[in-house]
């Protein structure tokens, strides 16, 4: 019945694995209009992402990143060229997409408790109370909030706070989950806490991920494939399959030598080298 | 015991002390001393006056009770209530909508932004005149121009707060699934209420000065006919007593106001209280 429902035989999809993409970009470019004369934030875009993959686009500031994730969520569209949502063009936001934004300072609202943040979307969807109640019991035990649906979201630290948006963009079981730099407000201890959360729940959930960073370590610690992005105006520089073994930890996958190969590649391609 | 992810446990409620009845007390006290003081010094300073101006406060007082409480004076603030409430009920109500479908609607919003600061600013007890040439001297009259004079602050505080809604508020509803109409009244209400109120809360002053006003010229009944009919009759108690009746009008519908305000925002104060705490 539920269009957006993911089995759990997905949930271990990588990288190249058939079937049709969940998004697509082709040739996409996006140009701003502003006071000094139109401005390129988006060149010349195009990767596809499978069912399943973890894939994180990294580039420097200004390289067109959170375009880009707008494009993706069917916020913005393109200029030219074309994004397609599981098959279709993305016209408007499809209901099968979750977004996580950087500031949960400004995504998450402050008159509704966490429980109820994270109920909206069930909510506007018509999901029966029960289930409502039940889902949202079970998507904040996900993230380690369990006892936390009473609270407001600004009585919490900065780290649980974005659990609570990463739990309510997972209420309503999204096929693709976007990430905008989402731990980029958090101290390095949160974040590698973060970093392992999401590469758990997205097992759990099922969920095709694309992750937007600035932060080469963390992208080659999180994905299956890293889309580097030039500066501006943004153009694919390179596509670069990440070989690391899965489950990975924090402290021996950032010990292994590919993982250093890996990042010097990477910083070498951000950095224009 | 607060949970432990709490940074510094729950901060928006107010600690209790060991020894709450004493604290409220003090609190208490320190609120009210002054005005202790001041009705001391009245009553004395007022207790032997012979002037036919400024009557012993004692028997203010005694007008208060005989003439507002049990007397006759009831019906003139019973009717002055009703234009308030009606009128008040109604510039809310306006001021919201109206603010609401000017911030939806740019074009509309553009062209009518400078008639609306023009109307805002023209001082309102002028229009009396006006009102009663078009609506005579009863109910209608003093509900219109309670209404129209209390729409401003409401409407134009409404349109300011919903223009300064986040647009990562928006974007992450539209990504919920959140319908656009659903978008107004579950983030874009709620997100610009703290400045709705604000401007609710300037409504009601303007309102409540307009409730006295426009019973002042060829008006029968109400608190300021009462007060306009004491004090051209020579009966200065009386006059003094209805003024202490509007402010305690004033008083009970601005502390009415308060304890709503706290209850509906109480989100509002609660975050910005965190926010002034947390240092990162």
């Amino acid at each position: 019945m539920n269009g957006n429902e993911v089995g759990p035989e997905v949930a271990t999809a990588a990288a190249g694995q058939a079937g049709p993409p969940v998004v697509s970009l082709r040739h996409v470019r996006k140009v701003y209009g502003s006071a000094a004369g139109p401005k390129t934030a988006l060149q010349d875009i195009t990767f596809d992402v499978a069912r399943g993959e973890f894939a994180c686009v990294v580039g420097p500031s200004g390289a067109g990143k959170t375009t880009l994730l707008r494009t993706l969520a069917g916020l913005a569209q393109p200029t030219s060229g074309e994004a397609l949502f599981e098959g279709a063009p993305l016209r408007s936001v499809p209901p099968g997409i979750g977004v996580v934004f950087q500031d949960y300072g400004r995504s998450l609202y402050p008159w509704l408790t966490v429980a109820r943040n994270v109920d909206l979307p069930l909510r506007v969807r018509g999901v029966p109370r029960a289930e409502r109640a039940q889902r949202v019991a079970e998507v904040l035990a996900s993230v380690g909030l369990a006892d936390a649906g009473r609270s407001y979201p600004w009585q919490l630290s900065g780290g649980m706070q974005q659990r609570v948006a990463i739990a309510r963009s997972l209420a309503y079981r999204p096929d693709l989950l976007l990430m905008d730099e989402p731990f980029a407000s958090v101290d390095a201890q949160t974040r590698f806490e973060l970093e392992d959360l999401i590469l758990r729940v997205r097992q759990e959930f099922g969920v095709t991920v694309v992750f937007v960073t600035h932060d080469i370590d963390e992208a080659v610690y999180l994905a299956d494939r890293v889309i580097a992005v030039s500066k501006s105006p943004g153009v694919v520089t390179e596509i670069v399959d990440i070989t690391l073994a899965r489950p990975r930890d924090q402290i021996s996958t950032k010990a292994d030598p590919a993982f250093a190969r890996h990042r010097e590649h990477l910083l070498g391609l951000v950095m224009n080298r | 015991m607060p949970p432990s992810y709490l940074p510094g446990g729950r901060p928006p409620v107010p600690a209790a002390g060991y020894l709450p009845g004493l604290r409220l007390a003090g609190r208490v006290a320190t609120r009210a001393w002054l005005f202790v003081a001041l009705f001391l010094v009245w009553w004395f300073w007022s207790s032997g006056s012979k002037s036919l101006y400024f009557p012993p406060l004692s028997s203010i007082l005694k007008s208060l009770w005989t003439q507002w409480v049990t007397g006759p004076a009831r019906a003139e603030l019973g009717t002055s209530l009703e234009h308030l409430l009606v009128g008040y009920v109604i510039a809310g109500l306006v001021g919201i909508g109206i603010g609401a479908l000017l911030w939806s609607l740019r074009y509309l919003r553009e062209a009518t932004s400078p008639y609306l600061y023009f109307l805002y600013v023209l001082p309102a007890p002028v229009l009396v005149p006006a009102a009663m040439t078009l609506f005579g001297i009863g109910f209608t009259m003093k509900v219109v121009l309670i209404a129209f004079a209390a729409v401003w602050p409401t409407l134009l505080n409404t349109l300011d707060g919903m223009r300064g809604v986040d647009q990562v508020k928006l974007d992450t509803a539209r990504v919920l699934g959140v319908s656009p109409a659903g978008r107004v009244f579950r983030v874009v209400l709620p997100a610009a209420a703290p400045q709705i109120v604000a401007g609710l809360r300037n409504s009601l002053q303007v309102a409540i000065i307009l409730m006295v006003v426009s019973e002042w010229e060829a008006s029968t009944d109400g608190i300021g006919y009462y007060i306009v009919n004491a004090q051209q009759s020579f009966d200065y108690v009386g006059m003094w007593s209805g003024i202490i009746v509007l402010a305690i009008i004033g008083t009970v519908a601005n502390l009415l106001f308060v304890v709503a305000e706290n209850r509906a925002l109480h989100w509002h104060y609660g975050a910005r209280a965190v926010e002034g705490t947390r240092q990162v």
